[in-house]
């Protein structure tokens, strides 16, 4: 196999010898700039004239209201044309599939087995329709009815929603909750406030917002740990709670948790724990042990289900008892003889999103955990643990790297490395090693909401990954590291094997340029040109 | 492609009193007494630093004054410069800089960078103001002003971004110096004298996912939180700077840029007061004073607004002194504590502490206060 090739092969003459990799190169248009009017991909027959008689006009049925005026504005092409474009995208991509995926921090790149996507593709499944009477889809409520008591299991809460879409929409679910309960207390105008820290994932800032609140945000203490004394600073009457991330981003522990829950439960506050950052602590500590009122976890990343854009994502928002009631409706029950789908939740926060979660997610999340098992799930964090750790002494061997914060302790599962010294010798950017680590075909990220540490990258190796993966994303970062004070022009002008060799990011600065679609993109950009 | 036009200003003599003690480099005399000590000058060296960054570039034009004023820097890098202006090997001027600089903004040159301390910036400001873009080279024994680049080498490549038009967004940066005299006899008195418009780029590693609208929808935020909130019939006192002047710019009022404002019932009370003009206003109001921290340094009080006195302070009291900044600019300082230096042990101590600072509307931040 290629990949023992690699491991077998790495040295020749004491000499490191890296991947070669040289991505494909098509030049492809947009889609919408290869359409040429009245090209069809399938030209659907005429209905004989028999079935027509029967049938009558099929249309005649929908109400007028419900019916186009004119035909989408959509590209013209056919199949052939359809197909070659997008498998050419898909070459010029460096997907998670494609390459030691360990450079994305923050989003658990774990692998998802193959074998799970076939469950969720599976006709049993993939032909359901969420509008079914529930006794048609009994299978996979009881599905979520398991899960669910594998989530509180793994947390310690005592009841959870798998509705919202993502994390973010777990964050904002719980943050509606938040709100909810102090309400039933008849504390909503007073409490308004929500405490979380610079390095909590930005998501937990901005749901407190969307949900109504005001944001207090705190900063790291002389150690780099989030500061309990601003923590004391900050709360009063008006704390409605603290939502926080734990891990941080940088893959810090907060190792004043419990100080933290009782400081915020003490003014009266609920304490919410995103655990987005889950993937390290599964099987070893639990949200409600720790004191937590509510907490989330994302079902893409930490139990397997494609992250993002290889999606859809799924979020599942637990509390105590006590904050049960409040939950999004429906939740999925069992009576004894069927499963079904309870509405009459006087209290809930509502409808988060139409129906009751993302069903092939839940079943792959539901497939991975009972693949792995209660100690498997330990495992799981142990070697992702394990992993980061000696990726971490690994990356700190190479000159010009450090490990910001919480100095010489070990991390979880991420690490929030700075290149700040390498840039004052080098005048490489982290950016730039990035685009030089392409050249040997991983990926390296550099999105890092906050811009605290200077020239920053995570990485995030979680179980997935060999010691020998590990090893070659290692290697390739040194040679990049060392190219920057032998070549720096090599590193500055990369990616040199990749498609696209460098782009121009001032727009998306500037609101009046940025196109998220082809109609955008048509009138802000092709109009003002012209 | 476009020809781009770079001017260069060296302050030779700038940095020469650091090294051997001498707290700045202002006045020939003390410039021939640091002469005298053995100093040599360290200015040169570092333009060279930066125009390395620059030597990649083409249709550049390299604009600069004669010898050691930057046509020895530019020639040092194996560049052709138009050297224009004349001076006096060895008995260059602060006249000389700000020639200089008035030539090139003449010259329309897209970026006039310069390598010096706060007595060079202060020179370049008095010329040409924020007409032109300009870059500090950090070169002076001096650099309380926020006009410069980290290092020689990042000035270089900001530049050379800039002038790529890589980095479009220019932001208004404090030029602040202290009195060397008084600085010589102990005291520290930090003034703030203008604003320069710099190039400025967040990070350089700025990435798809976290495009923003940048430090102006900040700003705006601030802005609308504060004047939202605003009470009847109580002062705002709103300190020097650029985040505060976007408060103002909210109520349609014009600041005094580098001088405190006095806002009542949203209309402008006073403007540009001094502390005893304060001290009488604060006679039978409420008050609020609203100031923003230094950027790259972090001073609440004591650096460039003097007339918050810590009279003015106690009577207004720390309960209603609201601290404002951009993200960006929490980001920049680190971890380093905001700070303040009033000149009162007292107050300084009763304003330490953990603050709470406006962000963005209804968004706060905790930060440490030091004295």
């Amino acid at each position: 196999m290629a990949h023992q090739d690699i491991s077998q092969y790495r040295f020749t003459d004491g000499k490191l010898n890296l991947r070669r990799f040289h991505q494909a190169k098509w030049d492809e248009p947009i889609i919408f700039e290869l359409s040429r009017k009245g090209q069809r991909g399938i030209l659907v027959p005429e209905v004989e004239e028999e079935m027509r008689s029967k049938t009558g006009d099929v249309l005649a049925t929908l109400p007028e209201t419900m019916r186009r005026q004119e035909p989408p504005k959509l590209p013209e092409l056919s199949q052939p044309q359809v197909l070659r474009h997008y498998l050419r995208l898909s070459q010029e991509n460096l997907g998670a599939d494609l390459n030691v995926e360990v450079g994305q921090g923050t989003c658990t790149m774990k692998y998802s087995p193959k074998i799970n996507d076939q469950l969720a593709s599976h006709p049993k499944l993939a032909e359901l329709h969420p509008l079914q009477d529930e006794k048609t889809v009994q299978g996979i409520l009881e599905i979520m009815v398991r899960f669910e008591q594998i989530l509180k299991e793994i947390s310690g809460m005592d009841r959870f929603s798998l509705q919202p879409a993502a994390g973010s929409a777990a964050i904002y679910t719980n943050a509606s909750i938040i709100r909810a309960y102090h309400e039933s207390r008849g504390e909503a105008e007073q409490r308004d406030e929500v405490i979380t820290t610079i390095f909590s994932h930005p998501s937990n800032a901005a749901c407190a917002k969307t949900a109504g609140f005001k944001v207090i945000t705190l900063y790291p203490d002389e150690d780099g740990y989030p500061d309990l004394d601003a923590l004391k600073a900050a709360v009063s009457e008006r704390t409605a709670a603290l939502m926080i991330t734990n891990p941080e981003d940088t893959g810090i522990f907060n190792p004043r948790i419990e100080e933290f829950v009782a400081v915020v439960h003490d003014a009266g506050g609920l304490c919410a724990y995103d655990q987005a950052n889950a993937n390290g602590i599964l099987g070893i500590t639990r949200a409600k042990d720790a004191g937590f009122d509510l907490c989330h976890f994302n079902l893409h990343k930490t139990f397997s289900s494609p992250h993002g854009c290889g999606g859809p994502g799924g979020g599942a928002s637990g509390v105590t008892q006590e904050l049960a009631r409040f939950l999004p409706v429906p939740l999925v029950d069992f009576d004894g003889q069927k499963y079904y789908l309870d509405y009459d939740r006087p209290q809930s926060v509502g409808v988060l999103r139409p129906f009751y979660g993302y069903a092939p997610v839940i079943l792959r999340a539901y497939a991975w955990v009972m693949s792995l098992g209660a100690e498997g799930l330990r495992e799981v964090a142990e070697i992702a643990v394990l992993n980061n750790n000696y990726l971490l002494k690994k990356m700190l061997e190479i000159p010009g790297v450090s490990a910001p914060y919480a100095k010489s302790r070990r991390r979880i599962e991420q690490v929030r490395y700075s290149w700040e010294t390498l840039t004052q010798e080098t005048g490489i950017h982290s950016e730039q090693l990035g685009l030089r680590a392409a050249d040997f075909g991983i990926h390296y990220w550099t999105s890092h909401h906050p811009f605290v540490v200077p020239e920053p990258c995570t990485l995030e190796p979680t179980e997935s990954f060999s010691q020998d993966d590990l090893d070659e994303y290692v290697d390739i970062i040194a040679h990049v590291a060392d190219e920057a004070r032998t070549n720096p022009q090599l590193v500055k002008t990369a990616p040199h094997n990749s498609t696209i060799h460098s782009i121009d990011h001032t727009p998306l600065d500037d609101p009046s340029r940025w196109a998220t679609t082809w109609r955008a993109h048509l009138r802000k950009v092709r109009e003002t040109e012209d | 492609m476009l020809e781009r036009r770079l001017g260069l200003i060296v302050n030779p003599v700038a940095g020469i009193g650091g090294r051997v003690g001498l707290k700045g480099s202002d006045g020939a005399e003390i410039q021939k007494r640091a002469l005298e000590l053995g100093a040599v000058p360290q200015s040169m060296k570092r333009a060279v630093q930066a125009m390395e960054r620059l030597k990649s570039l083409d249709h550049l034009e390299f604009i600069t004054y004669p010898g050691e004023m930057g046509e020895d820097a530019v020639r040092a890098c194996e560049l052709e410069p138009r050297v224009i202006g004349s001076i006096k090997p060895g008995e260059t001027t602060p006249e000389d800089t700000r020639n200089a600089a008035r030539e090139m903004l003449q010259l329309k040159v897209d970026l006039l960078l310069f390598a010096g301390g706060d007595g060079t910036a202060r020179d370049i400001y008095r010329a040409v103001g924020t007409e032109v873009p300009v870059l500090g080279i950090p070169a002076g024994v001096k650099i309380h002003s926020a006009v410069y680049a980290t290092n020689p080498g990042n000035a270089g490549e900001l530049a050379a971004l800039y002038l790529k038009g890589r980095v479009t967004s220019l932001r208004e940066a404090e030029v602040m110096d202290i009195d060397e005299e008084a600085v010589r006899q102990g005291a520290v008195f930090a003034r703030l004298y203008g604003y320069l418009k710099i190039p400025f780029r967040t990070s350089l590693v700025q990435n798809l996912k976290i495009a923003s609208a940048g430090e102006g929808a900040s700003l705006a935020s601030i802005a609308y939180d504060i004047v939202q909130k605003m009470e009847d019939d109580c002062l705002y006192i709103i300190g020097p700077g650029t985040t505060t002047r976007a408060i103002t710019s909210e109520l349609g009022l014009v600041k005094t840029l580098i001088g405190v404002d006095v806002i009542l019932n949203r209309k402008l009370l006073a403007a540009d007061v001094n502390e005893s003009q304060l001290l009488a206003l604060l006679e039978g109001h409420p008050a609020k004073i609203v100031v923003t921290p230094i950027g790259g340094q972090g001073y609440l009080f004591g650096r460039g607004n003097q007339q918050i006195s810590p009279e003015v302070i106690k009577k207004v009291g720390k309960e209603n002194v609201i601290v404002v900044s951009t993200p960006e600019k929490l980001y920049t300082l680190g971890r380093q504590s905001l700070w303040v230096d009033t000149g009162d042990p007292f107050v300084d101590k009763i304003l330490t502490g953990y603050t709470r600072v406006v962000t963005g509307y209804n968004e706060r931040a905790v930060r440490k206060v030091s004295c």
